[in-house]
C-alpha cells in the first residue's frame, strides 16, 4: 500500500508555506518531500554567495521565481575588504539563466555587478520584473539601458548605494513607451542629470508608481512637475532641495506636497534649505519613515519638521538634532521603531562639538515605547545612560552604539564602558545586533557571552585586553551567526578553542587582530566545510607561522574553496606550498 | 559544548590555560597556551615551565605591529588617549614583540600612506557612500552642475564666549546678514539673556529682535568671524557673497572683547579687491 501523499497534494499544501525555514525543515522529511519542495520553491535566498555553488542552487530549484544573494562580508562598506576581493555575480546570473527560465527576480547586496552581467539579464529572462542592487559596484549608466530596454514588464529598478559608472543620464530614455508596468525606481546614487521630460513621461506613463528616488541631479522644479504627474506616491526621495524658487514655485509644490496623500516615506532632502522646510509639513502626519540623513539643517528647523510627524516609526537623521531635538522626538514620535543618528562631522573624530550627547538617546528611550533598532554615532558615552535605555526598553532587538574615539571611557566616571554593555545585553532578552565601542575590558565580553543568547551579529571594534574575549563570545553566545572584528588583540587560542562552533555561524571577520598564519592553516586544514581565508597583501610563503595575518575571513561552505580568488587571499588550497606539512595533526 | 579543535586531556581542559586571564604584556604567561594549540611533545604537566619559543611566537604584539600602515595609528591614539597608555598595556606592548617579526613587517611593504594626522582605515564606521556624498557637501569648490551654482554646504563652526560647547552652520543656507544672526540668535539663545525667557511664540519674536540687535549692534555681543588668513573681523564689514567665501570660523565675543577688532577690520577691506 503506497502511504505517500500524492505529490499533486503535496504541492498544493506546500503552495501555503512561504517561509524557507519551513521549507528547509520540509525538505528534510523524505526524499519525495524534498523533490516536491525543491521544485515548488519560488524564493531562494543566499546569504553567502561562496556558500554554495550558483549550479547547485539552480539545479536543485528551478522554479525560482527570486533570488536574494549577498556578497562581501559587512565590513567591507568600511573599506576593510580590499578591492578584487570576489563576490562576483555573473556566476550566478549565468547558472540562473541556464537553469531557471523563470527567474524574475534579482536582489544582489554587497557584489560586484557588471555591464555584462545586466545584459545577460536582460536577454535571459524574458518576464524579469524586479531588480534591486544595495551597495553593489561594477556596472555603468550602460548596462542599466541594457535593462531598461529589454525588460518590457519591468516592476522594480532600485540602486541602493550603488558605485556606479555614470556615463551620462540617457539610460533612462532607454525604458520604451511601451512600459507602463513599472511600480518603483530608485536612481538616487547617480550623479548625472537625466533628461526631465523623459523622466516625465515614464511616470505619466506608470499609473503604479508607488516609489519614486530622484537623484541629487533633479532640480527642486521638476520635483513640482514630478509630484503633480505622480500624487500615489507612497515613497518619495527627492533631488536636491536647494535650488532658489520664486514664489509662484513655492506656493505650486507646496500645492503638489500636499496633494500625496498616501506619502509614507520620504527620502533624498539633500542641502535641503530651512526656508523649503515648511514645504514638507502637509505630508508629515503621514509619515512613518523620515530619512534626513543628508539634510544639512539645524536643530530648531528639524523640531519644527519632527512635531508635525507623530506617526514617525523610522527616522535617520544626523546629529545636528542635538540631544534637544531628540527631546522632541520623544514626546511626538511615540510609534517609533528605528533611529539612526549619523555623525555630521566631515571627519567624524575631531568635531566634538555638536550639542548630541548620550542624553538625546536616552529621551528617545523614555519617549518611545516601541524603540527596538538603534544605531548611534556620537563622542562619548556613560554607563549610566546605557542602563537607563536598558531599563526603558527592554525590547530593544538591535542596538548599535558607535563612540566614535576608540577606546573612549565614560566620560563621567572615566570607567570602561563594560557596565552598560552589560545592562543591555542583560535586559535586552531579545537583542539580535548589538555593536560595542569605547573602552572595554575582558568584562564586558563575558557579560555578552553570558547574556547575549539571542545575539545574531556582534561587530566589535579598539576592544578588549586578551583571547579570553573571543572565547567567551564563541562559547556563550548560543546564536551567534556574525562575528566581525577588527583591532582586538584576539588570537590563535580562543579561535583554536571553539572551531567547531564556526560551522554553525555563517561567517566570522578578524581584522588587525592577532590571529598568525600558523592558526591559520591548521583550521583550515582541520575544518573542510570552513574556507580559511587570510587576506593579506604581503607574500605569505616565506611568513614564520607565528607571524600574524592582516585580515581572515572563516565562513562555512558547502561549495569547498572558490575558484575566483585573487591573489592577495591565501587558502592552504589555492596555496598548497604554503601547506602544514611541517606540522604534526593528530 | 565543547568546540575546541584539538583533543587535550581532561586535566588539561580543567585547567585549560585559554580560560585565564591574561595580561596582554605578560609573555611568560602564554607558555601553557602553546601545549593546546600545537601538537608539540610538550607534556601537560609541563605547561608551567614549558616557555619555549613557540609560545612566544604565537603572543603576538599588537593589531598595530602587524604591518608599517598600522604604526601611523599611533599617531591617532597616543595622543589622545595617555591614561589608556597606562592602564591597558596595549600600546606599549610594541615594543616587547618580537624583533624579528617587526623587522619583517617593516621591511615589507613600506609603502602605505605615512598621513602626519593618521586616519584609520574604516573608522568611524561610516558608508563610503555616504562618506563621498557628505564630502562633496562639504568641499568649498563649487561643483558647477551644469551651469547651476554650487549646491555644496559650507560648515563653519560658532563658538560664543562663555557657553559650553560650539555649533556648526551651513552657511550657504543663508542669504544675508539678518538671516545668519537670526539664526544664530536663536541657536544661542539659551546662553544669553537667560531673564528673557520665554514667552510664548510671538514673545519670543519680539525678544529675538531685540537681542538680534543687542548681538549685532549693541552692547551684550558681538559678532566676528575668521578668515582665511587667520584675521578675526567683525561680521558685517563685506558683501555676503565674499564673507561666505571667506569665513572659516564665527565667533561670538562679549562686545568688551572685540573692541580692538574694528580698525583692523576697516584696514583690511582697504586690502582686499
Amino acid at each position: 500500500m503506497d502511504l505517500r501523499l500524492p505529490s499533486k497534494v503535496l504541492e498544493h499544501i506546500l503552495s501555503f508555506v512561504d517561509s524557507n525555514e519551513d521549507r528547509n525543515s520540509v525538505s528534510l522529511v523524505c526524499k519525495s518531500w524534498f523533490e516536491t519542495e525543491r521544485r515548488t520553491r519560488k524564493r531562494v535566498f543566499v546569504r553567502n554567495c561562496y556558500a554554495v555553488t550558483p549550479e547547485a542552487v539552480a539545479r536543485r530549484f528551478p522554479e525560482t521565481r527570486s533570488l536574494t544573494l549577498k556578497g562581501k562580508p559587512h565590513f567591507a562598506d568600511y573599506n576593510l575588504v580590499p578591492d578584487g576581493w570576489g563576490g562576483y555575480a555573473w556566476p550566478w546570473i549565468e547558472a540562473m539563466a541556464a537553469k531557471c527560465p523563470s527567474l524574475d527576480e534579482l536582489r544582489l547586496k554587497r557584489m560586484v555587478v557588471t555591464d555584462e552581467c545586466l545584459e545577460k539579464i536582460a536577454a535571459s529572462f524574458k518576464d524579469f520584473k524586479v531588480l534591486v542592487l544595495t551597495s553593489c559596484e561594477g556596472f555603468s549608466t550602460d548596462g542599466l539601458a541594457a535593462i531598461a530596454v529589454a525588460c518590457s514588464n519591468l516592476r522594480e529598478l532600485e540602486l541602493r548605494e550603488c558605485i556606479v559608472e555614470d556615463l551620462g543620464g540617457d539610460w533612462l530614455s532607454y525604458f520604451p513607451e511601451t512600459l507602463t508596468s513599472l511600480v518603483s525606481l530608485d536612481f538616487s546614487c547617480l550623479d548625472s542629470e537625466v533628461k526631465l521630460s523623459d523622466l516625465e513621461r515614464l511616470v505619466s506613463r506608470s499609473p503604479n508608481l508607488k516609489s519614486l528616488k530622484l537623484n541629487r541631479a533633479v532640480s527642486l522644479d521638476a520635483l513640482g512637475s514630478l509630484l503633480r504627474l505622480a500624487p500615489q506616491l507612497v515613497e518619495l526621495g527627492t533631488g536636491s532641495f536647494s535650488d532658489k524658487l520664486d514664489q509662484e514655485a513655492v506656493s505650486k509644490l507646496s500645492q503638489a506636497f500636499s496633494e500625496m496623500k498616501e506619502l509614507k516615506s520620504l527620502s533624498g532632502l539633500w542641502d535641503v534649505l530651512p526656508e523649503y522646510i515648511p514645504l514638507l509639513y502637509s505630508v508629515c502626519p503621514g509619515l512613518t519613515s523620515l530619512n534626513l540623513s543628508y539634510a544639512t539643517v539645524q536643530m530648531p528647523d528639524l523640531v519644527e519638521l519632527l512635531t508635525r510627524c507623530s506617526n514617525l516609526q523610522k527616522l535617520w537623521v544626523m546629529d545636528l538634532i542635538e540631544d534637544k531635538g531628540l527631546e522632541v522626538v520623544a514626546s511626538s514620535c511615540k510609534e517609533l521603531r528605528e533611529l539612526r543618528v549619523f555623525p555630521s562631522g566631515a571627519e567624524g573624530l575631531n568635531d566634538t562639538n555638536v550639542a548630541m550627547t548620550e542624553q538625546g538617546l536616552v529621551s528617545v528611550s523614555e519617549g518611545c515605547p516601541n524603540l527596538e533598532s538603534v544605531l548611534y554615532f556620537c563622542v562619548q558615552f556613560t554607563n549610566a545612560a546605557m542602563v537607563t535605555i536598558a531599563r526603558n526598553r527592554p525590547n530593544l532587538t538591535c542596538f548599535r552604539l558607535c563612540v566614535m574615539e576608540p577606546f573612549s571611557p565614560d566620560h563621567k566616571t572615566q570607567q570602561p564602558l563594560d557596565e552598560g554593555f552589560k545592562a543591555i545585553v542583560e535586559r535586552c532578552k531579545d537583542l539580535q545586533r548589538l555593536s560595542v565601542s569605547g573602552l572595554l575590558t575582558n568584562k564586558a565580553f563575558e557579560y555578552i557571552g553570558t547574556h547575549g543568547k539571542k545575539l545574531r551579529m556582534l561587530s566589535i571594534a579598539f576592544a578588549g585586553d586578551s583571547d579570553l574575549m573571543l572565547h567567551h563570545l564563541l562559547s556563550g553566545c548560543e546564536s551567534l551567526n556574525k562575528l566581525e572584528i577588527r583591532d582586538c588583540p584576539f588570537g590563535d587560542t580562543a579561535l583554536l578553542e571553539n572551531a567547531a562552533k564556526l560551522e554553525t555561524m555563517r561567517s566570522l571577520w578578524m581584522s588587525s587582530c592577532c590571529v598568525s598564519f600558523g592558526a591559520c592553516k591548521l583550521l583550515s586544514q582541520k575544518m573542510p566545510k570552513l574556507n580559511v581565508e587570510v587576506i593579506d597583501e604581503h607574500p605569505l610563503e616565506t611568513r614564520p607561522d607565528s607571524s600574524p595575518v592582516e585580515r581572515i575571513y572563516i565562513y562555512r561552505t558547502l561549495a569547498g574553496p572558490r575558484l575566483d580568488m585573487p591573489e592577495f587571499v591565501w587558502t592552504t588550497q589555492k596555496n598548497p606550498e604554503i601547506g602544514v606539512s611541517h606540522l604534526a595533526i593528530k | 559544548m565543547s568546540y575546541r579543535l584539538l583533543s587535550v586531556d581532561k586535566e588539561g581542559l580543567a585547567t585549560s590555560p585559554g580560560l585565564k586571564e591574561r595580561n596582554y604584556l605578560g609573555l611568560s604567561d602564554c607558555s601553557s597556551v602553546d601545549s593546546s594549540t600545537l601538537p608539540n611533545a610538550v607534556p601537560d604537566s609541563d605547561k608551567k615551565s614549558s616557555l619555549n619559543f613557540k609560545a612566544t611566537e604565537l603572543r603576538l604584539g599588537l593589531p598595530d605591529s602587524q604591518s608599517p600602515q598600522r604604526e601611523t595609528d599611533f599617531g591617532l591614539l597616543s595622543p589622545r588617549t595617555p591614561d589608556e597608555k597606562l592602564l591597558f598595556p596595549l600600546l606599549p606592548c610594541k615594543d616587547h614583540a618580537s624583533g624579528n617579526k617587526r623587522g619583517y613587517l617593516a621591511k615589507s611593504g613600506s609603502n602605505n600612506a605615512p598621513a602626519a594626522k593618521a586616519q584609520v582605515v574604516g573608522w568611524p564606521p561610516i558608508r563610503s557612500y555616504r562618506k563621498n556624498t557628505m564630502a562633496s557637501s562639504t568641499s568649498k569648490n563649487t561643483n558647477e552642475v551644469d551651469g547651476k551654482p554650487g549646491l555644496g554646504a559650507l560648515f563653519v563652526k560658532v563658538s560664543m564666549d562663555g557657553a559650553p560647547y560650539l555649533r556648526k552652520v551651513d552657511l550657504r543656507t543663508y542669504t544675508c546678514y539678518q538671516h545668519l544672526s537670526s539664526a544664530l540668535e536663536k541657536m544661542f539663545s539659551c546662553f544669553t539673556l537667560g531673564q528673557c525667557g520665554l514667552h510664548g511664540a510671538h514673545g519670543r519674536e519680539r525678544m529675538s529682535e531685540v537681542k538680534l540687535k543687542d548681538l549685532l549692534h549693541g552692547s551684550e555681543f558681538v559678532l566676528t568671524y575668521e578668515d582665511k588668513d587667520g584675521d578675526w573681523m567683525l561680521v558685517g564689514d563685506v558683501p555676503w557673497e565674499i564673507f561666505t567665501e571667506t569665513c572659516r570660523k564665527l565667533k561670538i565675543m562679549k562686545g568688551s572683547d572685540s573692541i580692538g577688532l574694528a580698525p583692523s577690520a576697516v584696514e583690511k577691506s582697504k586690502y582686499k579687491d
